[in-house]
């Protein structure tokens, strides 16, 4: 199926349990990615798993499903896939601390956001202790041996940033292996979308990732538009395009300022950090807000972008198109900054491909995946963004995707903010499908965000799965610190710049 | 070396001047709301029906309407639902307060954070130092705390600073709802600084729990945990509300242009 199209429930095709991981481990030969996983309870007190795998060369997502029946001699179970495909570690670690269930085989089974199953069963590594919430109080990874050290850093960290735990084992300077433990953000989010509150799921939704509010906001109302058979008009379309490369703008902005300071390059720093204020306060002066909330809205978007706000908005940009840039041609012309970029935190194609890395990141391995170019909906059906590629996989590659980017982005806004379509910018929707299956995908400036949602045989909103590209790439910043300098964890932790909130939702 | 000093020079001086001048706030920008009761008619609270974490409180007779700034997440559901036109946002930026109950707003008077008391003044007046725990916020709160540092705003001009250790610090700014998950490393990071000491806190996800109140994973923010100080709503606030708020509190904005 594609994004945007709504399914039967019961008409996602079924595979046995125990075949599951071989079904996947078979279409994985074909080339296709994973791109989502993970199990709902069912009344019999099963749980149904659900796999996404995504074909992106031709804009499609597989979606299969098996019933993992309760019986009483034994946890649920099921062997496990990331046993041959590592990129369903993190998948499988959160269905077992959903619902206990057992992944038989998985290579590291641990908590992925530390706390208590839904029905309180014991997950595969223990029950829930209440009295211990602290989700970095566990046995790590050691490496051992006489000039073998170990660095605990977080979850409270030095900068203005989120909590999370890394565990370094060193020798010397270099980093052996890096252990990332996450959870310290988890509000219980997901339940929080099905609020009877409308308007209180979708600002879940945008919260979700606070940076990323546009892109999670859009991947929510096209999954909620499918299940209402509902036709937004090009107009809101072209609205949210303009929304979500603003706040793709705004990150890469600052991410790219943010690695000049890492790298003691102030003038970049000091630019850049003000410039990506600049891209907020264009969407500032879309919705009353710099992050973009209360825009998006499933039906379309609640703020009109009328001729004179356009054309506004189109003359900053203009101003701010060669001043941008200028900046940014001095920071790569800056031997000191690329000293420091070129060969650190290496993460090789090979590597990406495994572990099912996406967004800029993945790119800058050399992956081809991009939403707006691989599953264009919306306004990217009509103005193509080109999808931006390097392949040495390290910093220096993770800055130039993030450089081209921010070249594109600007292009596709001044095409779109002098020629926007006619049309309604809102519309109520109809009552959802009932008994039906829908999802939306997005590229937020962090890579592939996506919601999936269920209803009921009443046609009320049943269930709702959210994915932050972070929880496919925290693995990557990982793998990409092994044989690096400790001292360069700060430029490469950045050059990943993950969601926390995001992955503990 | 000449490219960096001919940018430098091109970039020129783009610190504001606030708290002297004003920057200018776009038309649409979501500021403080104005409830005008007269026109609520009798008992219609679509109003509070409409909005996404009760906040609102409809007007009864003899209760005047009212609306909790703490809860408040700026979005537009109640001015969209009310046919009257008697909530509106205007385009204030001043939000924070010193105390809870401050910021329930309702048609009198709004009070607006005070200066420090004096055994604080005395020793923190002149040079703060924040560490800041961001514990079960979406992030934007951050990020917009962030930015008080570029040379936008240039923070350290006023003698506020964020540090890396809570040891080197004179308070918290917190941010989140608190979750469970992280309510430990809370508490070990505000016993970690030293008295006297004190906590601010940022966003409606601090204040109140925000979008994420009565999630059964999280604190629903700070009260009951720590003694805050400095209440500063938003979803989240504007860098100018933050600004704001901070200088009311180190008692350093000036009473003859807009002091209240």
């Amino acid at each position: 199926m594609r994004q945007g199209e709504c399914v039967d429930i019961a008409a996602i095709p079924r595979v046995e349990s125990d075949d599951f991981s071989d079904h996947l481990q078979e279409a994985r030969g074909r080339g296709v990615r994973l791109a989502q996983l993970f199990g709902r309870r069912t009344p019999d007190g099963g749980v149904m798993l659900y796999a996404f795998v995504a074909n992106d060369n031709v804009g499609m997502v597989d979606v299969c499903c098996s019933q993992l029946v309760r019986s009483d001699s034994r946890p649920l179970q099921y062997p496990s896939i990331t046993a041959h495909w590592p990129a369903a570690q993190a998948f499988e670690r959160e269905i077992a601390e959903q619902y206990g269930v057992h992944p038989l085989g998985h290579p590291w089974l641990k908590p992925l956001r530390y706390h208590a199953t839904d029905d309180g069963s014991p997950a595969p590594w223990g029950p829930f202790d209440r009295k211990k919430p602290i989700p970095g109080d566990y046995p790590f990874y050691r490496v051992d041996g006489e000039e073998v050290h170990e660095v605990a850093v977080g979850p409270v960290h030095a900068g203005v940033i989120e909590p999370g735990h890394f565990r370094f084992q060193c020798h010397g300077e270099e980093v052996l292996h890096l252990e990332i433990a996450l959870g310290y953000q988890h509000r219980g989010a997901e339940p929080l979308l099905l609020h009877r509150n409308a308007t209180r799921s979708a600002i879940v939704a945008e919260t979700v990732a606070g940076d990323a509010s546009v892109g999670h906001a859009l991947a929510y109302c096209t999954a909620l538009e499918a299940l209402a058979g509902a036709k937004v008009s090009i107009r809101a379309h072209a609205i949210r395009g303009i929304a979500l490369e603003l706040e793709r703008l705004a990150n890469h902005v600052g991410d790219l300022g943010a690695l000049c300071n890492d790298v003691a390059f102030l003038p970049g720093a000091s630019f850049l950090g003000r410039l990506r204020g600049e891209f907020l306060n264009l969407t500032l002066e879309i919705c009353g807000n710099r992050f973009g909330r209360n825009l998006l809205r499933p039906g379309g978007v609640l703020f009109d972008i009328p001729a004179d706000l356009s054309d506004k908005l189109r003359k900053r940009l203009e101003g701010l198109q060669p001043e941008v840039l200028k900046v940014l041609d001095m920071m790569f012309e800056q031997s000191s900054v690329l000293a420091r970029f070129e060969g650190t935190g290496v993460l090789s194609q090979e590597q990406a491909e495994e572990i099912g890395l996406v967004g800029p990141a993945a790119r800058a391995s050399g992956c081809m995946r991009d939403v707006r170019h691989d599953h264009a909906y919306g306004v990217y059906q009509f103005s193509h963004i080109p999808v931006a590629i390097e392949t040495t996989g390290d910093v220096y590659a993770r800055a130039v995707v993030r450089w081209l980017e921010v070249q594109r982005s600007l292009e596709f806004l001044l095409e779109l903010l002098g020629n926007k379509p006619a049309g309604k910018t809102f519309e109520a929707m109809s009552p959802l499908r009932a008994n039906s299956m829908a999802f939306g995908l997005s590229e937020t400036w962090r890579g592939e965000a996506m919601h999936v949602a269920f209803t009921d045989d009443t046609g009320k909103l049943a269930f709702v799965k959210v994915k932050d590209p972070s929880i496919h790439n925290w693995l990557g910043l990982a793998l990409a610190l092994r044989g690096v300098q400790i001292s360069d964890f700060p430029l490469c932790n950045k050059s990943f710049n993950l969601s926390y909130a995001g992955h503990d939702l | 070396m000449l490219q960096v000093l001919r940018t430098r020079l091109a970039q020129g001086h783009t610190t504001t001047k606030f708290p002297l001048e004003l920057p200018v706030l776009p038309e649409r920008y979501r500021g403080r709301p104005k409830i005008d009761a007269s026109k609520c008619p009798e008992g219609c609270k679509v109003c509070a029906d409409a909005c996404p974490t009760e906040a609102i409180t409809a007007s009864g007779p003899g209760a005047p309407g009212s609306l909790d700034l703490g809860k408040c997440l700026f979005c537009t559901a109640c001015v969209d639902a009310c046919p009257e036109g008697a909530i509106q946002y205007t385009t204030d930026y001043r939000l924070a307060t010193s105390h809870r109950k401050d910021l329930v707003l309702t048609n009198g008077d709004f009070k607006l954070a005070e200066r420090m008391g004096d055994d604080l003044y005395r020793i923190l007046g002149r040079a703060l130092r924040l560490r800041e725990v961001c514990a079960g916020s979406c992030n934007a709160c951050d990020l917009d705390t962030n930015v008080l540092n570029t040379v936008g705003w240039d923070l350290s001009r006023f003698g506020i600073q964020f540090v890396a250790s809570p040891r080197h610090a004179d308070g918290l700014l917190v941010t989140g709802a608190i979750p469970r998950n992280m309510h430990y490393g809370l508490m070990e990071t505000y016993e970690a600084v030293p008295k006297p000491k004190i906590v601010i806190a940022l966003g409606a996800c601090a204040i109140s729990g925000g979008p994420f109140v009565n999630s059964p994973e999280v604190n629903n923010g700070v009260d009951g945990l720590l003694p805050v100080d400095l209440y500063i709503p938003g979803c989240p606030p504007h860098p100018l509300t933050i600004l704001d708020g901070l200088l009311r509190f180190i008692g350093r904005m000036p009473r003859t242009t807009h002091g209240r």
